[in-house]
């Protein structure tokens, strides 16, 4: 993977940059010893790593916009950074730039339950916001896999999604509004406490720009009531194509599940051995979930079963308790855990049309011989978010770039059958050079032309989302 | 703006059909453009320009059930479409409200027209608007540039997110061409729970309270002036019939100490008191100009009170306020600042020159919004001054 060259100049600046930072900000908000900044070198995409010239964490607002007007005035790229669990790279730092983290603009600063909504500082963790409502019986909904690290910037940034999104949708479809940094420090407010923008939907524009258009450091989130209960059903085909078949069935009687998670034999196998959930050993494994009252949970889960009936399933195991439920999903929790004590592996994020299913898992199969590498699939089947998780050794010469091709290729398959490369993770700079598969030069270019409204000097988080070479014009004029 | 030739006679309205007869047509217009679906939504700035019509873009390009997934053209009638998704016992989730009887306009409402509208009714509150449902477009930017975002499939996160962009935007970034959404199952029961004469503060805190509970209220509306003359609050639930049937006996328990929440039971009745609340046909006819506004429920009555003159329709559980105000009226004057915002939604031509429709932004917001029309429309030809 390649990043630009760094531009000497602002690295020779470093000193001077610096000495602005720290006049502007408390002295811990700081940091530019070389040790210190090596714990910003990288995200959850750990096989990328550069140490940023500096890092600032602002408490305020008011701080974040300190920041970003100096940066501007001195031509220094800005990565920002919620709580750096990014798959995709999104919070990659160059060696020419400043890390804005948002991770002590931690507070709740209002919450309504009356209007259902909370007020709070970007940097909060996802969970953390649950739990500030769920005491008054109201969650948050988005619920990404990492929400108990997560920062809400980053799920604003990456648009997040998570197991429930089929019933509840993502990030842009609870967020009500933000407090946003522009990066020549100006501060905006876009939505609020209500429902749609009175003009152009700048708000829904944000949501999903990977810390490219500006700094959220407030977010107005709705709040929902939490469902009285919620229980699954675990059942186990011989093939992908009838999985496939009775999810589609599902759907058509008008069932809405709140999750459809599919996983396939490979990883079936890794996490029976790794959790020992009991799940049968077979093609293919749904684990669905309704939620409810406790019969409106039996009337939904005996319409599920009767349907599942007709495709003769190996095995059906509805959940009884919490205790079933918990056992249920155990396994498919722990999918990533479990291969993760297999062997290194890439988590790849692409979307295709549930209907194309079984081709795709089909070619995933050939494309894994062909490679001569392990994978497995786990998926939200509802939507068709697919998390093939590619097996490579990261201590063997040459496998992590044979995985990567591989990943590339079923990425290229999505976009072939209809879908996208990222569901849920983002561009960053994984799948950046990618783009041009799914995009005409005209479609990025009308992305850019965004970019260049919002941060006309491609400063912020310039190297990310865009091809290298389709974005080098502006990033140059810029350096 | 760029300075334009405004034709004196325009020429024959202009119906492509297809995007690249569509594309030309941009590219080589001279003067402002007027972007047509099916005609009947003409809300905000009279805009005066040549015809240019999506009606041929017209048809259903993909329908997946099984997926919940429809691709159709931008010229599509909502009807066609409706007709095509009930066959299979699914719906668009927002509810999209029909203007026509509002606003007094005929013609078949159109796909694109609703996108352009982020048109959404009262289920919105629950399963959010147009935008919310909507996951690819495309569409013909000012220069004739034809561009494609998002895509068929409901989880996409690649690149940024011009599909959310361009509802609501009126036509003035670009002329969608084709547009894709995600899709629910109807429900198998609605059931509508009715209490009467309860006045705006004491239904909103009831609507308030019914949307704190677990049970899933897929509408929360009160009407000062319901059908028989006195006011009527209206809570709706739907799914399955056993699930319903026990989750309005939860309500009107939960809402007793407000008031006697009676069911509906003739399901008739009560699939048009929704059809009416979402159409606002309330104040069809009625004289006077029809404001909107959203604002956080809890304010909504203290607002309504500040115009004696005005009826009021509350919807999203009070976050949606219909206003019918004597003609000419300013209600954003009248009311001052609050959280949320006021559109006019009907008013003569006059009104609607003099009174911005759409509510003028911050100045750093106002100018992004206008950069971002600029890169997408260069000349501004495309519906120019709509949303100003």
């Amino acid at each position: 993977m390649q990043m630009p060259k760094p531009n000497d100049l602002v690295i020779a600046g470093k000193s001077a940059l610096v000495a602005s930072l720290r006049a502007a900000l408390p002295g811990d908000a700081v940091i530019d010893d070389i040790a210190e900044t090596r714990a910003y070198e990288c995200d959850g995409l750990a096989a990328y790593t550069c140490p940023p010239l500096a890092v600032v964490l602002p408490r305020t607002t008011e701080e974040v916009s300190a920041v970003l007007r100096i940066c501007h005035a001195a031509g220094v790229p800005v990565v920002p950074r919620g709580s750096g669990t990014s798959l995709a790279g999104g919070a990659l730092p160059t060696a020419d730039s400043i890390v804005l983290g948002v991770a002590r603009l931690n507070d709740v600063l209002e919450t309504d339950y009356d209007n259902r909504f909370i007020r709070v500082q970007s940097g909060r963790t996802n969970l953390s916001v649950t739990q500030a409502v769920e005491e008054r019986g109201f969650f948050y909904a988005p619920d990404p896999s990492s929400q108990l690290a997560c920062a809400i910037a980053g799920n604003i940034a990456m648009n997040s999604g998570g197991a429930h999104c089929l019933k509840y949708g993502v990030t842009t479809n609870n967020l009500l509004g933000v407090t946003m940094v522009l990066m020549d420090g100006e501060v905006i407010e876009l939505g609020g406490p209500f429902c749609d923008p009175g003009g152009l939907d700048l708000l829904g524009l944000v949501c999903g720009s990977e810390g490219q258009l500006g700094v959220v450091t407030e977010a107005t989130l709705r709040i929902l009531p939490k469902p009285e209960g919620a229980r699954p059903v675990l059942m186990g085909f011989d093939s992908a194509e009838v999985a496939g078949a009775c999810v589609a069935d599902i759907i058509k009687a008008g069932v809405l599940p709140v999750a459809i998670e599919f996983m396939d034999r490979p990883c079936i196998t890794a996490c029976e051995n790794f959790t020992g959930a009991g799940y049968p050993i077979c093609e293919a494994l749904l684990i669905v979930e309704v939620e409810g009252s406790e019969a409106e949970i039996d009337h939904q889960l005996g319409l599920i079963m009767a349907i599942a009936a007709q495709h003769d399933p190996v095995e059906m195991r509805e959940s009884r308790s919490a205790e079933e439920s918990a056992a249920i999903w155990h396994g498919r929790k722990s999918a990533f855990g479990a291969m993760g004590q297999m062997g290194d592996y890439i988590c790849l994020d692409g979307t295709i049309p549930v209907s194309a299913l079984p081709h795709v898992l089909r070619r995933i199969g050939e494309l894994a011989q062909e490679y001569g590498l392990g994978v497995a699939n786990v998926f939200h089947a509802g939507d068709g978010n697919m998390h093939p998780l590619i097996l490579f050794d990261a201590n063997k010469e040459g496998d992590l770039a044979l995985a990567e091709g591989m990943g590339e290729d079923i990425l290229r398959l999505c976009v072939e059958v209809g879908g996208c490369l990222t569901g849920e993770h983002g561009v960053g700079v994984e799948k950046r050079e990618l783009m041009s598969t799914q995009f005409a030069p005209s479609d990025l270019e009308a992305q850019m032309q965004v970019k260049d409204v919002f941060d006309p000097g491609w400063l912020l988080n310039p190297s990310k989302v865009f091809p290298l070479s389709v974005s080098a014009a502006r990033r140059d004029r810029a350096a | 703006m760029a300075d334009v030739k405004l034709r004196a006679d325009p020429a024959a309205d202009l119906r492509p059909m297809d995007e690249a007869a569509l594309a030309a047509a941009v590219a080589q217009a001279e003067g402002p453009l007027r972007i047509i679906g099916g005609g009947t939504r003409p809300v905000g700035r009279p805009v005066a320009g040549q015809v240019l019509s999506t009606a041929g873009l017209s048809g259903i390009r993909l329908y997946e059930p099984g997926a919940l997934t429809l691709v159709a053209g931008a010229g599509t009638p909502l009807a066609e479409v409706e007709a095509a998704l009930a066959g299979e016992h699914q719906r668009l989730p927002f509810e999209p409200m029909d203007h026509r009887a509002l606003l007094g306009t005929d013609g078949a409402p159109t796909l694109g027209g609703m996108v352009a509208a982020n048109a959404s009714g009262p289920v919105r509150m629950l399963r959010g608007a147009c935008r919310d449902s909507l996951i690819g477009v495309r569409f013909v930017d000012g220069t004739g540039r034809a561009v494609s975002n998002g895509g068929r499939v409901m989880k996409n996160v690649t690149g940024y997110d011009l599909v959310k962009l361009m509802a609501g935007s009126w036509g003035t970034l670009g002329v969608l061409t084709e547009v894709s959404f995600k899709l629910l199952p109807c429900p198998e029961t609605v059931a509508v729970l009715r209490c009467g004469g309860l006045d705006d503060a004491a239904a909103i805190r009831a609507l308030t309270a019914a949307l704190a509970t677990p049970f899933e209220v897929t509408g929360a509306a009160h009407l000062q002036l319901g059908a028989d003359g006195a006011p009527v609050t209206m809570i709706r639930i739907e799914g399955f019939e056993q699930s319903v049937s026990y989750r309005a006996g939860q309500l009107r328990a939960a809402l007793a100490e407000f008031g006697s929440f009676e069911l509906e039971a003739d399901p008739a009745r009560a699939a048009a008191d929704w059809a009416d609340l979402r159409d606002v046909r309330g104040f069809a006819g009625a004289p006077g100009d029809v404001w909107h506004l959203s604002t956080v429920p809890g304010d909504a009555p203290g607002l309504v009170a500040r115009l004696p003159g005005a009826r009021a329709q509350y919807d999203w559980g009070g976050g949606r306020v219909w206003l019918l105000v004597p003609e000419g009226e300013d209600v954003r004057a009248k009311i001052g600042p609050f959280k949320g915002h006021a559109t006019l939604v009907r008013a003569s031509e006059a009104t609607r020159t003099r009174i911005p429709s759409f509510p003028p932004e911050p100045a750093p917001v106002a100018r992004l919004s206008a950069d971002l029309r600029h890169r997408f429309d260069p000349r501004g030809i495309l519906n120019p001054g709509l949303m100003d």
